[in-house]
């Protein structure tokens, strides 16, 4: 199988580490392409899974639009991801948080975990020079 | 005659295309093969390339074998397969690789599928089966295996329970999505047949 995980990671389009864990709600930039013309469209949800599967990795936001729950799995390693910003980060204590689905309101929300917004954790890796591959994360998904 | 080469099987993954697209594909290792013998019409009947692939010990060859690839100056191998003679300019001991292949070409590949031992007719040959509950007593056998007076027999090649796979079978209208020349990996679009280690023969269409 290595020979395998060093062909998937030779044939990789994107390197993107995830910055984001279970239970955050993120807004994944999807690039949308019209004919010749290229937009960015804006998913806004709470991922509920993040399926570890080498290469094909891939993580599942949901979000309810009018009053219908809509899920997308979005892979990991596409080319279409502009980039993924997390807004809030989620109290989790499973990693598949399927159990929202039967949920509406209210009762579908998560405690939120204290959390430093993405403009103040860049502000702090500048001045955090040594700890550069945490830090490298933010900036590297928003150059994609 | 259509070019060919031996390799090898690794497994499946998938391939992300530049505007997203996620291809299934399996992994090959395709050669370097190295042309063993050169089978021509005056002398054997019909034209061929004997190709080797994978490098051994020479103690684990036959006698026989050993000594006439060291007459050629070949270094011992462990797989050799026959392929169509593509190319007349090749010549005995001359090296084979995977860059004989473009991307986005059609190929062919055979194989030796998975063996499945004695199988019966639902895994071999999706027959339906009955109810499992509701007091059914009919539950993975074939069923009836023809009519009574006429024709008094079981019809040749009826579906019945035997062995499964094993067997050679050739997966036809593949395409070579993308090659790694510096590693001899091929990733050709969609499942071949076999284990993965198993040895596969890849052929333009």
């Amino acid at each position: 199988m290595d020979l395998l995980q060093a062909i998937e990671n030779e044939i990789k389009p994107v390197d993107r580490a995830v910055d984001f864990e279970v239970g955050d709600t993120v807004r994944v930039h999807y690039r949308i392409v019209e004919g010749n013309r290229e937009r960015i469209q804006v998913f806004e949800g709470i991922v509920i899974a993040i399926d570890n599967k080498g290469l094909s990795k891939t993580f599942t936001v949901r979000k309810i639009s009018f009053e219908v729950g809509v899920e997308r799995i979005f892979p990991v390693f596409s080319p279409r991801i502009a980039k993924v910003e997390t807004v809030r980060k989620g109290k989790a204590r499973r990693s598949k948080l399927y159990f929202l689905r039967e949920r509406k309101g209210k009762s579908a929300k998560l405690k939120e975990r204290r959390f430093m917004s993405s403009k103040s954790a860049e502000a702090k890796s500048a001045a955090k020079v040594e700890e550069a591959p945490k830090a490298d994360v933010a900036p590297e998904a928003q150059a994609e | 005659m259509k070019k060919a080469l031996i390799g090898r099987k690794i497994g499946m993954t998938q391939f992300i295309k530049e505007d997203g697209t996620v291809v299934p594909v399996t992994a090959c290792e395709l050669g370097p093969c190295v042309v063993v013998q050169k089978k021509t019409e005056e002398k054997d009947g019909y034209s061929a390339l004997k190709l080797g692939f994978v490098d051994q010990k020479e103690s684990r060859l036959t006698k026989p074998i050993a000594a006439d690839l060291k007459k050629k100056n070949i270094s011992p191998k462990k797989y050799f397969a026959e392929v169509g003679d593509f190319d007349k300019e090749l010549q005995v001991g001359s090296e084979l690789n995977c860059t004989i292949f473009n991307e986005d070409e059609t190929v062919q590949v055979t194989g030796v599928s998975k063996g499945h031992g004695f199988a019966g007719v639902i895994k071999r040959y999706g027959f339906g089966g009955g109810r499992t509950t509701h007091g059914s007593h009919f539950h993975r056998a074939p069923g009836s295996i023809g009519a009574c007076a006429y024709p008094s027999e079981v019809w040749r090649g009826k579906k019945m329970p035997g062995r499964f796979g094993n067997k050679n079978v050739t997966v036809k209208n593949l395409k070579i999505v993308k090659i790694i020349a510096e590693k001899n990996i091929v990733l050709i679009s969609g499942a071949i047949p076999g284990t993965r280690n198993s040895l596969i023969k890849v052929a333009e269409k």
